[in-house]
């Protein structure tokens, strides 16, 4: 065994490193790193600096644009990106769509969609959850009755992330009620600016507006915005969720977030001391780095079999939960270094320009939302207790 | 043994609940949390005007209670409802008034005429470094105070600081009038609502109160004591909501309470929560001990409650699923008072390292 990358791999790292250095403004980097609010135009000039250098949608084969690179290749840039403190790109057009399409879509849907993914056009989101259909997807009641050239769309979905920035939602649509569940759904995209779709935000318990209710009243769609089949549906939803999993756990954003947990350990004082030498705080640190140091071996090797040609449809839930777990315990650690300061939150800090003296550690004011934030973490993408069930049916047979 | 809490109290909770279902509904405690002060005035008055300030202190300086079970009752009842107010901060700064035998002071902060607040950790900079110990110098009636002191509660809103710092022959607890010169505010909201201050004090004019230290930590277990109470109150309104919700939410076709993933999880928060409600109940029941072992069993109970407290807010918000993250849902705010309180009077690691050294002490 040999756990170095390849030559090749450090040669691409490399490259990846000089890129982020020189293209990565100043200004985003910051943001991400201090945990201010991205707002849509910093997303949408970090996907356009990406475009430009041919990377945004580097999962995507080459004919679309995209980069023809190996498995290894993108773990490398997702590491890479997210230890400079690069915006995360905005998976819904890119990495959730724009799959479906390739794989299910007609040519024209792809002609007509994927360069305007790309180009920044058309914002997306996705309108899978339900307020009555979570967990169990498959229950799903907004429906969409054939009229002509058209389906009739009716019923609301929920949760639908940076929706109030979206041009156009993919959406999940009852289009039968025989047979088993599954079988009655078809997958259909939907232009938000159709007459009869109300978009309103949904307060999250930090106060930020990132999710959204959609409602559908008799709102028209062309027959030709299916996607594949009609009935269809549910087998290209989980082709969506089973399809982009390199960076599922997370390892590059908790590489960061470790190193800033350090070296807030370090500078923060408790007792006389420095915090990374309390003993029982350096044990949840020690711990953490082990976890993470683990992951991401097992990462390594879930890529591997990848590159293989193994679909790591298990896999993957274990990396969700371990994933996401790591983050959420980097967060709590964070919150436990403030102390009391943990507690004092001036929201206008979050945006750009404030120019206010910080209360207490200049790191401290986010970090509490921050927490509460993530917790979405283990809720959405499949529950971690909804991915403990695939495990326990998927690979130990129970 | 009796647990009961008796008829008195037991009066003086219905009283206080039947006021802040009243006074402090969900509504009123969005427009608090959205007013300048963090909580609402008139409430508090009103609440002065029922007597429950004056339950936290003793006859001998105007109240009529001041065990620490009277002050684990009303913490309950406040984190049963949730509403923002300087509860702590009057109970704190009023056991050192109580201390000082400082009827006056004490009789309009029960009264609610006054607002008194407890300034005793350093401040903390921006780069991370910590303020010094404040000073004072004088003598007699005439002192003044110097230093910088972070988070204290409702430090806006207050008109008296009880202020800790060292005289050169050890730590006092000294009154400050927040409108005297000297005196710096930074006012701030607070995550969880409610609101809390930066005070610089620069030569700001200051009468002694008492230069017992052991006065000072008298205040704080009571105020480790309260925090555990309303700690385990929060846990168990956020165990009957999740109950509830696991009862009525189905997917599958079934409520989510059928999984018995969620049962088993479930049920360690349960069971958690009833060792939590013990440690609550440990240090008020050893309060009156000596200094060491009271300490002890405060210091049990913050960690415990630091503990179980990640674990009921985590596993709340997790069993609720999206609906948990949401703000327009009382329960996620029930999550973040409790997570925050794990950060007053200090985090669940600090009270562990302070009940080992006072086990080897001992
Ligand atoms: C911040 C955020 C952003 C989101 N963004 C989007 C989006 O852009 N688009 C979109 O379509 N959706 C989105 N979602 C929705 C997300 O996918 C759902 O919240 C998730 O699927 C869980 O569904 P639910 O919230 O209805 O919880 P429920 O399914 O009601 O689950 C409640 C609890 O029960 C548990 N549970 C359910 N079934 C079982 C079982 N069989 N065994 C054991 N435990 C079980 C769950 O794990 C959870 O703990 C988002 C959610 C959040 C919080």
């Amino acid at each position: 065994m040999n756990l170095d990358f390849t030559p090749e791999d450090e040669a691409f790292r490399e490259e990846v490193r000089v890129f982020l250095k020189e293209k990565l403004p100043k200004r985003l980097s910051d943001k991400v790193r201090t945990g201010q609010h991205l707002g849509k135009a910093d997303m949408e000039e970090w996907h356009a600096i990406l475009n430009e250098r041919g990377w945004l949608a580097n999962h995507w084969p080459k004919e679309w644009g995209g980069t023809g690179w190996s498995v290894m290749q993108r773990f490398i840039f997702e590491t890479e990106t997210a230890i400079a403190h690069a915006p995360r790109v905005v998976p819904f057009g890119l990495s959730m769509l724009a799959p479906v399409l390739i794989k299910y879509g007609t040519e024209e849907q792809c002609r007509h969609y994927l360069p305007r993914i790309l180009d920044g056009t058309d914002w997306w989101c996705q309108g899978y959850s339900e307020p009555g259909a979570g967990s169990d997807l498959a229950s799903l009641k907004t429906q969409a009755v054939r009229d002509g050239d058209h389906y009739i769309v009716n019923g609301q979905k929920t949760w639908t992330t940076l929706g109030q920035h979206a041009d156009w939602i993919f959406c999940l649509v009852r289009t039968s009620n025989e047979g088993k569940r599954q079988e009655g759904i078809s997958f259909l995209l939907i232009d938000m600016k159709t007459p009869g779709i109300e978009v309103r935000p949904i307060k999250l318990l930090d106060g930020d507006h990132e999710v959204n209710e959609v409602f559908f009243t008799d709102v028209k769609v062309p027959v030709t915005n299916l996607v594949g089949e009609e009935n269809k549906g549910w087998t290209y939803a989980k082709y969506l969720l089973t399809y982009e999993r390199t960076n599922i756990a997370g390892v590059g954003s908790s590489m960061a977030m470790l190193d800033r947990l350090k070296e807030v350990a370090r500078t923060t004082m408790r007792g006389g001391k420095p915090l990374i030498e309390d003993p029982l705080y350096a044990a949840r640190l020690a711990k953490l780095e082990i976890d993470l140091e683990n992951m991401k071996t097992t990462n390594l090797r879930v890529l591997d079999a990848a590159g293989a040609g193994h679909a790591p449809v298990a896999e993957s839930s274990m990396l969700k939960i371990r994933g996401t777990e790591i983050r959420q315990e980097i967060n709590d650690l964070m919150r436990r270094a403030a102390g009391r300061y943990a507690q004092p939150f001036i929201a206008e800090a979050l945006d750009e320009g404030f120019n206010g003296e910080p209360v207490g550690p200049e790191w401290a004011n986010p970090i509490a939302s921050e927490y509460f934030n993530n917790r979405k973490l283990s809720i959405f993408g499949g529950s971690n207790e909804v991915q403990r069930e695939i495990i326990t049916k998927a690979v130990l047979g129970l | 043994m009796d647990f009961s809490i008796g008829e008195d109290r037991q009066m003086l909770v219905d009283t206080l609940s039947r006021y802040l279902a009243d006074k402090a509904d969900w509504k009123a405690r969005e427009a608090a949390i959205e007013s300048d002060t963090g909580f609402d005035k008139a409430m508090w008055q009103g609440m002065a005007e029922l007597g429950i300030l004056g339950a936290l202190f003793g006859e001998e300086v105007g109240g009529f209670g001041g065990s620490p079970f009277d002050i684990g009752v009303v913490f309950g009842e406040v984190g049963k409802a949730l509403p923002p107010g300087p509860f702590l901060a009057t109970l704190m700064a009023g056991k050192l008034l109580e201390a000082a035998g400082d009827a006056e002071t004490l009789g309009n902060v029960i009264a609610g005429a006054s607002i008194a607040t407890f300034a005793h950790e350093p401040a903390v900079s921006a780069d991370g470094s910590v303020a010094p110990q404040a000073s004072a110098s004088g003598s007699g009636d005439s002192w003044t105070v110097s230093g910088a002191k972070g988070v204290v509660d409702y430090l806006g809103s207050a008109d008296v600081v009880v202020v800790t710092a060292d005289t050169g022959n050890g730590l006092a607890a000294f009154l400050v009038e927040t409108g005297a010169s000297g005196v710096e505010i930074r006012d701030y909201p607070l995550v969880d609502g409610g609101a809390a201050g930066e005070l610089t004090l620069s030569d700001a004019p200051a009468r002694l109160l008492t230069d017992d230290a052991s006065a000072i930590d008298t205040a704080i277990a009571a105020g480790l004591v309260a925090t555990a109470w309303e700690a385990a109150a929060v846990m168990e309104v956020l165990r009957d909501e999740t109950l509830e919700y696991l009862r009525t939410r189905k997917q599958f076709g079934i409520p989510i309470g059928k999984f018995q993933a969620l049962q088993h999880r479930m049920a360690t928060v349960a069971l958690e929560i009833e060792q939590a409600r013990s440690a609550a109940i440990n240090a008020a029941a050893n309060f009156g001990k000596d200094a060491a072992t009271r300490d002890r069993f405060c210091s049990a109970a913050k960690y415990t409650v630091g503990k179980v407290g990640r674990l009921a807010a985590e596993e709340a918000i997790q069993m609720h699923g999206g609906i948990g993250m949401t703000w327009e849902l009382p329960l996620s705010h029930y999550a973040k008072r409790l997570t925050m309180l794990g950060h007053v009077l200090g985090e669940e690691d600090e009270h562990l390292a302070r009940f080992i050294e006072l086990s080897m002490a001992a």
